[in-house]
């Protein structure tokens, strides 16, 4: 079942582009049409779900078994979340781009093989399986950017992916030294976090999870790996934003809560403190470069320098075991999972909206506009709702998970916490700052002739909305998936 | 003594392809010289055939001189199919050529030296196999008689020359404190000797084994070679001698080295780190294509060599050498099939529009230069997490960790060039045929060696080597 969920969108790809009659309407609507197929089957798995918090679906064939490679994959309640916000967002960006795109064909394919990718490092259970997915969830959003960007599109992509391929050879020895640490040597997951093999060897735990985490942090990204992300997001197409910033960056929490954690649970309780710096770091410095942006793009890849940091700083407080509370620290880790969700809703519609902005007025200054609400209603009132739920208001899925990030880090770590507390107010100055230039006032500047949302469009934003109003208010459908999976998380953390 | 020419069969055939295709050349019209290339392609599938048959077999023939093991299957293999992909490649390069015929027979045994440096045992045998290897290709090198040509062909033959005495001079050493040339009795022998003298040889011998497989300090030919020769030639001499010489190289690291003499791993390590590093560096700013890939197959080889490095103390050290050989030879091979079915584009400004022009060839383009970089799923990535892997096991991480920086910088260099294939511009794209149709198979292969890696490191892991 899962590999039908991965492979369908690469199949519909590898068909697509190999069928040369097909329309570009008519390839569009099929790419819809695919991934409506696909989160289907995701929402199926999630009804089918039995909440136990162990793995499901779980398949396994014999891959490379001379290195201890196989092909491995299932889900858990800390997995299905970001499956199924991946599957939910690729559609929304393929109903976004019913609008127009220019070489459909190419680009069609090209984020259906990114789907592919996306879908299989979070269900993969296999160090090499999720490094394959790793690297090619790179180099597909490499000709993303290089093929539909802005500008200065080819620096950016070039950035991009050196920065973040560093990331990954830091992660390939890091898996390397997992591999060769445990007896019989093996990739696998599943067998490493019950063997935990670096138990009681402190040097060689802290400089795996070193590389390891350098990886994921390139990946996430935290302060000081994050430079690659704002030029990366101001080149990127709409909806390769969208996917960078929703999915891609959940790739690198991810990483920590599947594999630095339950692996390496004794170098992760050692190094907590770095974790937690980093993180709450990340929260202010993410918040006040924001700030000081003028592109309202940028601004929104520095808040998701912010609202990841909330993640690092939830997972590092659930590393701190001693004099700590479990249940606070359970509390961390689905504040953590529920955030990477959150943020890849409203951050996936703000970078949408961001486009369908660019598309009217062709530049991404704040300053070049004013008024929009009285031009644009449905476009104003949309990214009004995408900016209160992003700066985490109540009622929103932002306000769900920091809630329980901050609940749940305050008795682990209480001066930290309260520092990141800070954040959120920052986080709503810059918010409100950047409504009130951008929509309120006469109009001004591009804002003139400036066209309201089309169909397309406002049918790409609002379903990923409603889903944060939803999880804001009835957070028990995903909090009851996330919450088994993270008390096993935080026993293994604890073991 | 076993002496069953049987057990020499593939040899046998490529030498025999070789002396009736000369034969035949002497009697065919130019127009219908393409025969010779039908006879050296079929005498390519009878010993690959034979090949594949005496796969299994782990045995030493001729007085201890010849080791028919899994290094040598893998040898005979690789050479051979890197040899038919030539083949390929080359069609329309020396179609109707006034010595069609000789570029053929000189293809034969080139691969033939090649073959043999991968199973020699003894040391004389090593350096027979070093000149068969390299003659044939001294006058590849020139084989088009331009100012380019001759110049590459001169500057491979003066450093072939050079470092071959050097070679024999290590083989003298050798002998004279090893009292042996075979593998079998110089090895016991070589771990009582003099740390020193053994050091001078085994230094010397190198010389020779580096050259072939273009590892620094023995790569000065290689972007003289690549850029002034045909780009046929050029795949060949970057690809298929590197298979023999590397596999040589491990076998002697693995098999005769004595352990407590002298340092041997070191040396390596640094010539390994020396490799991958100046190749890349030089590759940077190459704007010439033929120039890049010369310089990458410098880095590759700095990989490759890791393996070496820890040959005697990591069990996964030995399939990821070859498996890595292996990957690397089809990767690379696939990179100049591209380069030669767009015989116009010269540098990389030439490649701009490419995908919009040729999207196939793109793609293959593509898929070649990540697999050279070593992204999963292509084959050299797999081979790539076997040397590392092995390296951190063998006690050698910081090796690894420069690998892998490395291969983040040569990642820089490859990616200007696929940044020109798909970006937007008038470029030269005529061109294709058979080169192309190689390219694409090439591309396709990588992948499938690449998933299909278990099933191909269960057959390495299944076979020792021996001496």
């Amino acid at each position: 079942m899962l590999t039908a969920i991965v492979f369908l969108p690469a199949v519909a790809a590898l068909v697509l582009a190999s069928l040369p009659q097909l329309s570009d309407p008519v390839l569009r609507r099929a790419w819809v049409a695919v991934c409506a197929v696909d989160l289907a089957l995701v929402a199926g798995i999630w009804i089918a779900d039995d909440g136990g918090g162990g793995l499901a679906w779980e398949e396994q064939v014999r891959w490379i078994p001379s290195v201890g490679a196989s092909y491995h994959l299932g889900v858990d309640g800390i997995s299905l979340p970001l499956v199924a916000l991946t599957a939910t967002l690729f559609l929304a960006c393929a109903v976004y781009s019913l609008r127009e795109t220019t070489r459909t064909r190419a680009y069609v394919s090209l984020f259906l093989g990114l789907q592919a990718v996306c879908l299989g490092l979070f269900v993969a259970l296999d160090l090499i399986l999720f490094f394959l997915f790793f690297d090619l969830s790179i180099v597909g959003m490499y000709f993303v950017i290089a093929g539909w960007g802005h500008e200065d599109r080819r620096r950016a992509a070039l950035t991009f992916f050196l920065y973040t391929f560093v990331g990954s050879l830091a992660l390939l020895l890091g898996f390397i030294g997992l591999y060769l640490a445990a007896d019989p040597h093996t990739f696998d997951i599943v067998e490493l976090t019950r063997q935990n093999p670096l138990a009681g060897r402190g040097l060689y735990g802290g400089l795996t999870l070193l590389a390891i985490g350098l990886g994921f942090a390139v990946k996430t990204p935290t302060v000081p790996f994050h430079t690659w992300l704002p030029p990366a997001h101001t080149e990127a197409p709409a909806a390769g934003s969208a996917i960078l910033a929703g999915v891609l960056l959940k790739m690198g929490t991810y990483g920590f809560v599947r594999i630095a954690m339950p692996i390496l649970p004794e170098a992760w309780r050692r190094y907590a403190l770095v974790l937690v710096v980093v993180g709450v770091v990340s929260v202010l410095y993410g918040a006040l470069v924001a700030l000081a942006q003028q592109s309202f793009k940028r601004l929104i890849a520095y808040t998701s320098v912010n609202h990841m940091g909330y993640v690092i700083l939830a997972v590092g407080a659930a590393g701190t075991v001693a004099g700590s509370d479990v249940d606070a620290r359970r509390l961390a880790v689905t504040g953590a999972v529920t955030q990477m969700v959150s943020h890849g809703l409203i951050t996936g519609a703000l970078f949408l909206l961001a486009g369908a902005l660019y598309e009217r007025g062709g530049t991404y200054d704040l300053d070049e506009y004013g008024g929009l609400a009285a031009r644009a209603p449905v476009f104003a009132g949309l990214t009004a709702v995408a900016a209160f739920a992003s700066l985490g208001l109540p009622g929103f899925s932002g306000f769900v998970a920091e809630f329980q990030i901050f609940t749940g880090s305050l008795g682990p770590r209480p001066i930290a916490t309260a520092l990141a507390v800070v954040g959120i107010l920052l986080t709503a100055a810059l918010f409100l700052w950047a409504l009130q230039r951008l929509l309120l006032g006469e109009p001004r500047g591009k804002a003139r002739g400036f066209g309201d949302l089309t169909g397309p469009e406002t049918a790409s934003v609002v379903p990923l909305l409603l889903l944060s109003v939803a999880i804001g208010i009835l957070p028990r459908f995903l909090l009851g998936t996330i919450e088994p999976a993270s008390r096993v998380l935080v026993d293994l953390v604890a073991r | 003594m076993n002496e069953q020419p049987l057990a020499l069969l593939p040899e046998l055939l490529l030498a025999a392809g070789a002396t009736l295709g000369l034969l035949l050349g002497l009697f065919l019209p130019r127009g219908r010289q393409w025969l010779v290339q039908v006879l050296a392609a079929g005498a390519c599938v009878a010993a690959l055939v034979a090949a594949i048959a005496a796969a299994g077999t782990t045995e030493v023939v001729y007085g201890g001189s010849y080791a028919i093991d899994v290094g040598l299957a893998t040898g005979r293999i690789v050479v051979l199919l890197a040899t038919l992909l030539v083949l390929g490649i080359s069609a329309a390069t020396v179609r109707a050529h006034a010595r069609e015929t000789e570029y053929y027979v000189l293809v034969l045994l080139a691969a033939l030296g090649t073959i043999v440096l991968a199973g020699a045992s003894d040391l004389m045998l090593l350096f027979a196999a070093y000149l068969l290897a390299s003659v044939p290709l001294y006058a590849l090198a020139g084989f088009a008689k331009d100012a380019s040509g001759t110049e590459a062909s001169l500057k491979y033959y003066l450093l072939g020359a050079y470092l071959g005495v050097l070679m024999l001079v290590g083989v003298t050493v050798l002998y004279g404190v090893g009292r042996a040339t075979a593998y079998g009795e110089l090895a016991p022998n070589l771990a009582a000797a003099p740390g020193g003298a053994v050091a001078v040889g085994v230094v010397a011998l190198l010389a020779g084994l580096l050259f072939k497989i273009g590892g620094v300090p023995g790569h000065f030919w290689v972007p003289d070679v690549t850029e002034g020769s045909s780009v046929p030639v050029a795949a060949f001499v970057t690809t298929v001698p590197k298979v023999g010489g590397l596999i040589a190289l491990y076998r002697l690291a693995a098999e005769v080295l004595p352990a407590a003499a002298f340092d041997w791993r070191a040396l390596l390590a640094v010539l390994a780190a020396a490799s991958m590093t100046l190749g890349n560096l030089a590759a940077f700013f190459q704007e010439s294509v033929r120039r890049l890939l010369a310089y990458s197959t410098i880095s590759q080889v700095g990989y490759v060599l890791l393996a070496a490095v820890v040959a005697d103390r990591a069990e996964l050290a030995t399939r990821s050498l070859l498996f890595y050989t292996g990957a690397y030879a089809l990767t690379n091979l696939g990179a100049f099939a591209v380069v030669a079915a767009l015989p116009q584009a010269r540098t990389l400004a030439d490649y701009a529009g490419l995908a919009r022009a040729r999207p196939l060839l793109a793609v293959a383009l593509v898929v070649c230069l990540l697999g050279l970089v070593g992204t999963p799923p292509t084959a050299v990535f797999f081979g790539k997490l076997g040397v590392f892997a092995a390296a951190v096991d063998g006690g050698y991480a910081w090796l690894a960790v420069l690998a892998v920086v490395n291969t983040v910088a040569s990642l820089f260099y490859y990616l200007r060039w696929i940044a020109r294939a798909v970006g937007e511009g008038p470029g030269r794209h005529e061109g294709g045929g058979w080169a192309a149709a190689t390219a694409y198979g090439i591309a396709g292969a990588t992948l499938l060696l690449g998933v299909g890696s278990g099933l191909a490191l269960d057959l390495l892991s299944s076979g020792t080597l021996i001496r």
